[in-house]
């Protein structure tokens, strides 16, 4: 984050401003990545004018970042009529989530002459057959590409998203050589999101700890090695009394149906907007308000782990673990991959494990089967 | 001594935080943040009133100024920010294009 960025984050902070606001425009999708955590059906998606009705609300409100996603956002037959409003009447600074397949020519050219910060179009590999195989759409690795390239020939500003998982696990490098190639940046996530239902089962395409510990030790990704890998110093009072996240202290999510959430990843029900002022539910909500209560001094196990100064711990992740003060136990692995020290959680996981360890007496064995 | 209009570039990403403006220019998202006369500068854009009546009216009014230095200072902070192509500056009066931003429609 840039220094003014920064500095403007920590206003919004201090004023209670939600700086920043993911607005997902529908849960439709063109595509059926296999790890996605969304029910794709239409539950009543938020009209055009319900939408122009928040966007005034957000930015009366401070909103100043908005990104749109989804879902496919190009699946809104409104969508065009949805982003000039956010940018030539109401000024937001917008930034995109796409899968880009329904975007050519004519589509980048109208988002060049609207004006958005960057568009982030999900590239899962180099290879047309793991891509396609990961969004189960034959040939969408190639649209996608066409589009990052008419996008890029607009002068706009791309981002390759690439989530790592078992199945693309050895492309990142394929995929930013390409991103390279083309001209657009490229990011990399190594955490598989659970359903918004609870639904864990997609945890299993994440990727294990020898592949986390080879990622995290790749220089092109990490920079020095050393120093990102480096064993974490004992946190000291300044970094315990730290934010854990932005969620819910300068940015929270909106879903197409209006339910506000801290984040796209912490299914929390704050309130919904098509009962209540976006504002009010922002500076009110109960759950709002007990999520912007909570430093890291709070957290029940991560307090006492070494990584707590430095570990991702996403709260949203927690709270879907059943506790938003508990740990997540995928930034547990992510930590300990980065530097070689399990987390408290994988040890407190580890005592539990050696104490419940039920060992069968053949004379209760035998009562057992008598009784079965 | 010719007229100066400003006129807010419809471009640009803006939003009030504290009584000043952050602006992202449009051409390459730079970040800038306005202090308050710029940001007086930029609410009274509207394409229609003349900088001589900006700087009476809104700025004089608002700080103890001379007249003359603060039209100087404002002239060259309004080239400024259209040199970033945050405002637009024209000699004639500029067409209004797009709702103005903070303002209740």
């Amino acid at each position: 984050m840039s220094g003014l960025l920064q500095e403007l984050t920590e206003k919004a902070l201090a004023k209670n401003v939600p700086f920043s606001v993911q607005l997902d425009l529908t849960y439709r999708c063109n595509e059926r990545c296999v790890h996605c955590y969304l029910d794709h059906d239409d539950h009543g998606e938020m009209t055009t004018a319900e939408i122009k009705h928040l966007l005034d609300e957000m930015a009366d409100a401070g909103v100043f970042v908005l990104t749109l996603s989804g879902g496919e956002i190009f699946l809104r037959k409104d969508f065009f009529e949805i982003l000039e409003y956010a940018r030539l009447q109401r000024q937001f600074c917008v930034k995109l989530k796409t899968n880009a397949i329904m975007i050519r020519e004519s589509e980048a050219a109208r988002l060049r002459e609207i004006g958005v910060e960057s568009i982030q179009i999900s590239i899962y590999s180099h290879r047309p057959e793991v891509h396609d195989g990961i969004t189960l759409v034959p040939g969408s690795l190639k649209r996608s590409l066409d589009a990052a390239r008419f996008l890029k020939s607009q002068g706009l500003r791309v981002i390759f998203a690439n989530v790592l998982m078992v199945q693309n696990a050895q492309d990142y490098p394929g995929v930013r050589a390409m991103a390279d190639q083309i001209g657009v940046e490229c990011t990399l996530d190594p955490t598989v999101t659970p359903m918004m239902d609870g639904d864990r089962s997609v945890l299993g395409l994440g990727v294990g700890h020898e592949t986390l510990r080879e990622v995290f030790r790749d220089q092109g990704l990490v920079g020095n090695v050393e120093e990102f890998c480096a064993i974490p110093a004992p946190a000291d009072e300044d970094s315990l009394a730290a934010l854990p996240c932005s969620a819910s202290h300068t940015a929270c999510y909106v879903s197409p149906y209006g339910d506000v959430f801290p984040c796209v990843q912490f299914p929390l029900p704050t309130g919904n907007v098509r009962k209540q002022k976006f504002l009010d539910i922002w500076r009110h909500s109960k759950e709002m308000n007990e999520v912007r209560s909570i430093r890291l001094k709070d957290l029940t196990t991560c307090t006492s782990c070494s990584h707590v100064g430095s570990c991702t711990r996403c709260p949203g992740l927690a709270f879907m673990e059943g506790n938003m003060r508990g740990p997540s136990s995928q930034d547990c692995e992510k930590s300990f991959a980065r530097t070689g020290v399990p987390s408290a959680n994988m040890l407190a996981k580890k005592r539990a494990a050696n104490l419940i360890q039920i060992r069968v007496v053949p004379a209760l064995a035998n009562a057992s089967a008598a009784l079965a | 001594m010719s007229k100066l209009y400003l006129m807010r570039n419809p471009r640009v990403a803006a939003r009030s935080l504290d009584g000043e403006m952050m602006i992202m220019s449009g051409r390459d998202s730079t970040l800038f943040t306005l202090n308050k006369t710029a940001t007086i500068l930029w609410q009274s854009a509207d394409g229609a009133t003349p900088l001589d009546e900006i700087v009476e009216k809104k700025i004089c009014g608002e700080f103890e100024v001379e007249r003359s230095e603060a039209l100087a200072d404002a002239e060259s902070l309004a080239r400024e920010l259209a040199g970033h192509e945050i405002l637009q500056i024209s000699d004639v009066p500029i067409a209004q294009q797009t709702s103005v931003v903070g303002e209740k429609r």
